[in-house]
């Protein structure tokens, strides 16, 4: 039964990757005969070699870095405030009863529409484009810990109590890893709105990122340089998307009762 | 055939009990009111129980009469509102040492595995590494669980999942075990194999036992005595001795004198449960 499911398992992602293959394989034809003009279109090949050309070169290192800083500040920011601000709403009723259709119509709103506000208030730089990216990511880590605390079986709270363990020790030693699984989906969606929201935010307020150098690139005709750029947001967005499936999928086969 | 020495009485009526200052512990007048919506619920009580130092004591009752409010009291999870509760002499304020539950649902930890599931609360107890070893080991050996000590929850059955959490208490060596249905959601033939573990368990460890059941058959089994409640607000309306030997196991079901019991059980339950059954009706 489990070789079973391994096996469909490991043709399944066999079948991906041929499909990704395929369409990259498709790409590269049709920029190679010509049928995609130069102009438009570099083949995936060339973007792979100017990728490295540009990593080996370090022409757009501090714009990379200051990029994958930016994520990483907003990710850690929506995740801790999104945590502090969901534990608050869980733990007064009338507020959440308020607030919820709020949340479940929070991504209706275009957050990027805010950009003015935020520009005169922190200016055309990292402070704009980090609160751009809370606010789209902060909602999601918000949702995720209130559900992740609605699901903790009162037995296990019942449990702690049999212990004898105080109030903190059973929030630290049994509620939060019981939520665990709920607050990673939280951490896993806010990482990726983290992205979006910098990435997004440095093409219209900055004047520096990948965002900032790709919208250059289109500006100036380099289109060597913007296909590398828009390779390398793919290759960080899946690697990061990837490892933290990875986690996720232990989590989530624990959760299973 | 044995003789079924117990007292019926009416509801209302006290049963003869083994006197309080002989108890292990006990509940004199116990009663639950529920508040909710300006409306007042009388879940339970008055209840007078006393339990015998290392009986094996099971309450049957109604669905709804009460009896997990009972074991929530006597457990110091749940206050009453009037009478006293007392645990080897001492007055039950929050869940005392020696008092150890297993409650219906699973209450394993999903995120640690059977090893340190059932090695938590003795962790949480501050006992020496190798005394915890020894009596983990013990306690995975006892209940069948040695090739699964690696194994998280999520891949067991539940049976299995029950009895890491029976051995989770059991390795605290509590002297007062208090069982809330904890087979409910076995099947027949599990919770019968499960009842002779849970004999030999009580004759080692010579610990007092409560368990709360609906099996009619489960508590005939198992028990000591067994305690019938009535409809809410839950009382005792007959508590049935069974004259088991210690040793029994789950053989005792073909015999004439398990069907004695259970028979005399029904016919209390029964009486209960039809009143449930109109008053849903009307």
């Amino acid at each position: 039964m489990t070789s079973k499911t391994s096996t469909s398992k490991t043709s399944e992602s066999v079948l991906r990757l041929a499909v990704v293959a395929l369409l990259i394989a498709t790409v590269e034809l049709l920029c190679r005969f010509g049928v995609i003009p130069v102009a438009v279109m570099i083949a995936p090949s060339r973007m792979a070699i100017e990728l490295t050309k540009i990593l080996a070169s370090g022409e757009f290192s501090a714009d990379i870095v200051s990029s994958i800083g930016n994520v990483l500040i907003s990710t850690v920011l929506s995740v801790t405030l999104g945590f502090i601000a969901g534990l608050i709403i869980y733990s007064l009723p009338s507020l959440r009863a308020a607030l919820e259709p709020l949340l479940a119509s929070y991504y209706a709103v275009p957050t990027f529409i805010f950009y003015p506000v935020f520009i005169s208030l922190f200016g055309v730089g990292s402070g704009a484009i980090i609160a751009i990216a809370v606010l789209l990511a902060i909602a999601s880590m918000i949702t995720a810990t209130l559900s992740g605390l609605d699901r903790i079986p009162p037995v296990l709270r019942k449990t702690g109590r049999m212990y004898r363990m105080s109030r903190v020790k059973t929030a630290v030693m049994i509620e939060l890893p019981a939520a665990a699984p709920y607050l990673f989906t939280g951490i896993k969606l806010s990482v990726a709105y983290s992205f979006i929201g910098v990435i997004a935010s440095e093409f219209i307020l900055s004047g520096s990122g990948i965002g900032y150098a790709i919208a250059y690139a289109y500006n100036n005709f380099e289109n060597g340089h913007m296909y590398a750029l828009m390779l390398l947001i793919i290759v960080l967005a899946a690697g990061v998307n990837t490892l933290l499936n990875g986690v996720d999928k232990r989590l989530q086969m624990r959760r299973q009762r | 055939m044995m003789a079924l020495a117990a007292q019926p009485g009416a509801k209302g009526t006290p049963l003869a009990q083994p006197s309080r200052e002989e108890a292990h512990a006990s509940l004199q007048g116990v009663t639950r009111l529920y508040h909710s919506e300006g409306r007042t619920l009388h879940a339970l009580g008055p209840i007078d129980l006393n339990l015998v130092k290392g009986e094996f004591f099971s309450v049957v009752g109604p669905s709804g009469c009460g009896k997990s409010t009972l074991l929530d009291i006597l457990a110091g999870l749940n206050p009453p509102q009037a009478g006293t509760v007392q645990f080897e002499g001492k007055p039950v304020v929050g869940v005392p040492e020696g008092v150890g539950v297993v409650f219906q649902e699973d209450a394993s930890f999903p995120w640690l595995n059977v090893r340190d599931n059932i090695a938590f609360g003795l962790r949480r107890a501050g006992i020496d590494p190798s005394e915890i070893t020894r009596r983990v080991d013990y306690a995975i050996g006892f209940m069948g669980l040695k090739d699964f000590a690696a194994s998280h929850p999520a891949q067991l059955s539940g049976g299995m999942r029950q009895r890491v959490c029976i051995a989770r208490t059991l390795v605290l060596q509590p002297r007062l075990i208090l069982l809330d249905e904890p087979f409910g959601a076995l099947d027949q033939q599990t919770r019968l194999l499960m009842g002779d573990e849970l004999l030999r368990l009580w004759r080692e460890t010579s610990a007092t036992v409560l368990l709360i059941t609906h099996a009619l058959d489960e508590a005939a089994m198992l028990s000591s005595r067994v305690g019938v409640m009535s409809t809410r607000p839950g009382t005792f309306i007959d508590i049935v001795e069974t004259g088991w030997d210690k040793d029994r196991d789950s053989r005792v079901v073909s015999t004439p004198h398990f069907g004695d019991i259970t028979a005399r059980l029904w016919e209390k339950l029964r009486v209960e449960a039809m009143k449930i059954m109109s008053a849903s009706k009307s």
